[in-house]
């Protein structure tokens, strides 16, 4: 992870001495508390990293000659299909209305975005609609 | 339904990637699963989530293009009354906005990055597969949200696309097309966050063995650095939105004078999202051309390195320009903005270097996919030079809010345009196992690059003319009437340009099969089937660099290793 | 450089370099021929002096922007052309990845080249910003939709319109100013945003609500120049339009005692003092548009 902690850092690092230099020179406060919060976005995942790569052994992607054996195994789960994502969406298209056209559009939002949050967590708890095992 | 993905032991050399449902070789069309509507209603692949981002964004180009033109021909005449003033302010309003908001973005980084990214690095899906199928669902209903604009008393919004303040207020902009804009931006703008996150957390957690992040390609790395642009730019947007709401709705009084609040604050918080916005559309480009030059040269990327500092320098310099969109405000710091709008222009030029490169002592094959990669390089480069005039205050002064600016940004995204037809030509076939037919793709391309030029270049004039933008009628000057007639002519050689790509499409319908790798082209996902599997490969090949498919397929042509790596092991060597 | 493409010898190098001085040529006698009888590249000399000076910094920008522009041009063309592969050819080429000096050099050179254009942006912004003591102070007040004009130390306004049509002079705000002398301009918004523009004069800039933006023009010449809104500010943003007409300083002070002599217009947004101070302290005055706009 050290690759992705440097980027990370560096970018931070780099928005954070422009955006000293921009709020000395300039004072002007709106462009130098966001390049300061820009600062911070590098630094919070990039110190992270650091702190996890140090902590780690090296990942199959992370080295040279990893082979694709070394790779075996369970690589991740992934939520197959799922209808929440369509109901959240539902649900934020009804709250798009309701800052335009009233508030009572509210109702059907907040009824499909938490119908859809509990189906997603539950979906996610018990692996969904059935489980699958690998098998060989 | 969750699947478990497994890649069992061998004793080396190719393993089998497989799905939930059984050992080597099995087929996964025996996927259980929803079919039809509710297949694509609940789907979570990447593949099928870009497909349909890619086809959406294409509408709202078309519909934004169909504004286009007509915006050219109100303006092919002077004092035209084919619209009137209010319509017109719609018309540009929504051009720009569909363009920027609803089919750049959307195609770049939730279209193709979707379907090619994970593909690209050997990872089976995106790392958050649902959270991507709810962006899709929230870009679509921005979009939907956006376009209801059209059909409610009072039209659709008419502040420009930058929606100003204090005129997008609610004492000067009432009306629900305002306040429809504004959602369709918030919910758009999550859609756009969280791919952000899902790039990111793809590239740094499911990279295939031995895939460093110094082999990946040079899509997927600018797709990245997008991906770290978009969560920081975004959230401003975002912010600066919900402000103009409460503004409009709730009695702030953040953006007007009266009550003590600052109408330019707008500015800069918009144009601190707007300027890395361009960026975040262009890199996703760059990229798509990158790839097609390297493949249809039959070489490496030239400077693969320096392309990688240069992508990442463009988007640090790109968080500290934004106020070059208000050198006519009188209260910004005209120095530091100058300085670090013209220092961008050093990546962009070592980037447009490495295309050279790349091509130079290669064996350049001129098919569609990279006709429109050169033609982007031109365009761009044009656009990129008068951006640099741009980037000077005082000539700034003169241009801005003139046709040169709409001259200078219409060369670049038009050359946009053309890297997206070149992405679309290039991995078409990846995603779709098909290919578009050639002769038909080259009309197409010249159709477009001779239109671009023949609009864009009279607008130049026209600006430096004294010609404003925004403006619905102009006055009777034979010169402005010539010009923006080209200008008219240019626009509809454009449409026709689209016409032909639609054409193209139906025509080349399931018409001309492809296998694996049709282009010879070197990274990873030229190794999997056309198109790929469920979870994309079956089999993957040992990754030794940026190139594993090139490696695999020309073991003896191996690019020159990289300053501090050994020569690689000559053909026949285990892995 | 690492790669050396196989070239044809003896006459492929020399037809390859006549055909790169022939387009050189062509594009030589197209910029000539385009840039008529001097080479403003497009832009305008300027009645101002401040604007003369950003039509040098045009000039000097251009010249580079062009010569970079044609060689990376002749560059992009010459590669794609160049390197064809030829029929059935199927043998792969050097597969080059890298030239570190090379790649140093087009680096460090556009920085370069930056650091020179910033330079020299400094020192024509410096001139183009600078306020130095004027000989006369207008006032600019820009609203939905159209200008009004007011000279502080007579107290005079110019009447108030809403949009005019470009061609119909008479209907078009009128900012008089002396020809020769330092000319501050005191520039507002009393609603939305707009933009001061005034082509011959290179420059233009936004009437914000609530700030004042000052800045200077000295006309070297004589004659009636056109401005317009370049900032979208609404309905009739279109039809903004005004007038400069700047005069000799002699004819400048009769015109001013003449419009002195007849009654100044009370109506009008920023002639009475009370609005005037009420703007200057930031407080926004929705004008009660006068007729001919709804």
């Amino acid at each position: 992870m050290k690759v992705e902690a440097k980027l990370l850092l560096y970018l931070g690092l780099f928005f954070g001495a422009m955006g000293i230099v921009y709020w000395i020179w300039s004072g002007e406060n709106a462009g130098g508390m966001m390049l300061m919060a820009s600062m911070a976005l590098g630094f919070l995942p990039g110190g992270y990293y650091l702190w996890w790569g140090h902590r780690m052994t090296a990942r199959p992607s992370d080295l040279d000659d990893a082979s694709i054996a070394d790779g075996a195994g369970i690589v991740e789960t992934f939520p197959g299909s799922s209808i929440w994502p369509f109901t959240l969406g539902c649900g934020t298209f009804f709250v798009g209305l309701s800052l335009v056209f009233g508030v009572w559009f509210a109702v059907p939002a907040v009824a499909l975005i938490v119908w859809a949050m509990l189906g997603a967590v539950s979906e996610s708890r018990r692996g969904g609609g059935h489980t699958h095992n690998a098998h060989g | 339904m969750t699947e478990l993905i497994e890649r069992p032991a061998a004793d080396g050399g190719d393993v089998v990637v497989v799905d939930d449902h059984g050992g080597a070789g099995h087929d996964a069309h025996e996927h259980h699963g929803p079919s039809g509507l509710l297949k694509w209603l609940t789907t979570t692949d990447h593949k099928v989530i870009g497909l349909s981002y890619t086809v959406t964004s294409v509408l709202m180009l078309v519909i934004g293009g169909f504004l286009a033109e007509l915006i050219r021909i109100q303006l092919a005449t002077p004092n035209s009354t084919f619209v009137s003033l209010a319509e017109y302010n719609q018309l540009f309003t929504m051009h720009g906005s569909l363009m920027i908001y609803l089919f750049a973005g959307p195609f770049a980084f939730g279209g193709l990055a979707n379907i090619i990214v994970p593909l690209q690095i050997g990872a089976p899906d995106m790392a958050f597969p649902r959270l991507n199928a709810l962006s899709y669902w929230l870009y679509l209903s921005g979009s939907l949200i956006m376009l209801l604009g059209f059909v409610v008393a009072g039209g659709a919004a008419d502040f420009g696309w930058v929606g100003y303040a204090p005129l997008s207020n609610a004492l000067y902009s009432p009306g629900a097309g305002a306040d429809l804009w504004i959602a369709a931006l918030l919910l758009t703008g999550f859609s756009a966050i969280f791919t952000g996150v899902n790039l990111c957390a793809t590239v740094f957690y499911l990279r295939a063995p031995g895939m460093t992040m110094f082999r990946m390609p040079i899509f997927t790395w600018n797709l990245l650095v997008v991906g770290i642009l978009i969560l920081l730019a975004f959230p401003v947007l975002t912010a600066g939105l919900v402000m103009l709401y409460c503004d409009r709705h709730f009695g702030t009084h953040i953006y007007t004078v009266h009550g003590g609040g600052v109408p330019v604050l707008w500015q800069h918080i918009f144009w601190f999202w707007g300027h890395p916005e361009v960026y975040i559309l262009a890199l996703p480009f760059f990229g798509m051309v990158t790839e097609v030059i390297a493949a249809f040269s039959k070489k490496p990327v030239f400077g693969y390195k320096g392309m990688i500092f240069a992508t990442i320098t463009i988007a640090a310099l790109s968080l500290g320009v934004w106020a070059h969109h208000m050198f006519t405000t009188g209260v910004v710091l005209l120095p530091f903005f100058s300085i670090m709008s013209l220092l961008i222009a050093v990546p962009t030029g070592i980037k447009i270097f490495n295309w050279i490169g790349t091509m130079w002592g290669g064996k350049v094959r001129l098919e569609t996919a990279m006709l429109f990669a050169i033609g982007f390089v031109i365009t761009f480069l044009i656009g990129g030079l008068t951006g640099i005039y741009l980037a000077s205050p005082p000539l700034d002064f003169f241009t801005h809010d003139t046709y040169f600016v709409v001259a200078h940004f219409h060369s670049v995204v038009l050359a946009l345009v053309m890297g997206g037809m070149a992405g679309l030509y290039y991995w078409g076939p990846k995603v779709t196992g098909y290919r578009l037919n050639e002769p038909l793709g080259k009309i197409q391309f010249w159709l477009w690059f001779i239109g671009a030029q023949m609009m864009v270049v009279p607008q130049y004039i026209l600006g430096l003319l004294g010609m404003p933008r925004r403006i619905a009628v102009y006055p009777n000057d034979p010169q402005w009437a010539t010009l923006n007639q080209w200008a008219t002519a240019g626009a509809i050689l454009m449409g026709v340009s689209t016409l032909v790509f639609v054409v193209n499409f139906l025509y080349s319908w399931k018409r001309y099969p492809v296998g694996n790798n049709p282009w010879d082209a070197q990274t990873l996902e030229w190794f999997t089937t056309s198109p790929p599997p469920h979870h994309n490969y079956y089999s993957l090949p040992p990754i030794r660099s940026e190139r594993p498919t090139w490696d695999y397929n020309h073991p003896d042509q191996r690019s020159l290793a990289h300053g501090h790596h050994e020569e690689p092991a000559p053909a026949g060597a285990p892995a | 450089m690492h790669s050396t493409p196989s070239r044809p010898p003896g006459a492929g190098r020399t037809t390859a370099r006549r055909g790169r001085l022939g387009a050189l040529a062509l594009i030589g006698a197209a910029m000539l021929l385009s840039g008529c009888t001097e080479p403003s590249f497009g832009a305008y000399k300027s009645v101002t002096s401040q604007g003369r000076s950003t039509f040098h910094l045009w000039q000097g920008f251009s010249i580079g922007a062009i010569v970079i522009g044609a060689f990376t041009l002749l560059l992009i063309l010459w590669a794609a052309l160049r390197f064809r592969a030829r029929g059935n050819d199927e043998t792969l080429p050097r597969q080059t990845q890298y030239h570190l000096p090379l790649e140093v050099t087009y680096t460090v050179i556009p920085i370069l080249i930056v650091f020179a254009l910033f330079a020299a942006t400094v020192v024509v912004e410096n001139k183009v910003t600078a306020n130095p003591p004027p000989a006369t102070v207008i006032r600019v007040y820009a609203f939905q939709w159209g200008w009004q004009f007011t000279y502080p130390s007579t107290n005079f306004a110019t009447p108030t319109v809403g949009f005019s049509i470009r061609g119909q002079e008479t209907n078009t705000p009128e900012m008089v100013m002396p020809q020769g002398e330092n000319v501050r301009i005191i520039l507002q918004s009393v609603d939305v945003v707009h933009g001061f523009y005034v082509r011959q004069f290179n420059f233009s800039r936004y009437a914000l609500p609530g700030v004042q933006n000052i800045f200077t023009f000295n006309a070297q010449s004589t004659g009636t120049f056109f401005g317009q809104c370049t900032q979208l500010c609404g309905l009739y943003h279109s039809l903004m339009f005004f007038k400069v007409r700047v005069v000799t300083p002699a004819a400048y002070q009769q015109w001013l005692a003449a419009e002195l002599a007849a009654a100044p217009i009370t109506s009008s947004i920023a002639a009475s003092a009370s609005v005037r101070q009420q703007l200057d302290s930031g407080v926004p005055v929705k004008p009660a548009i006068g007729a001919g706009v709804n």
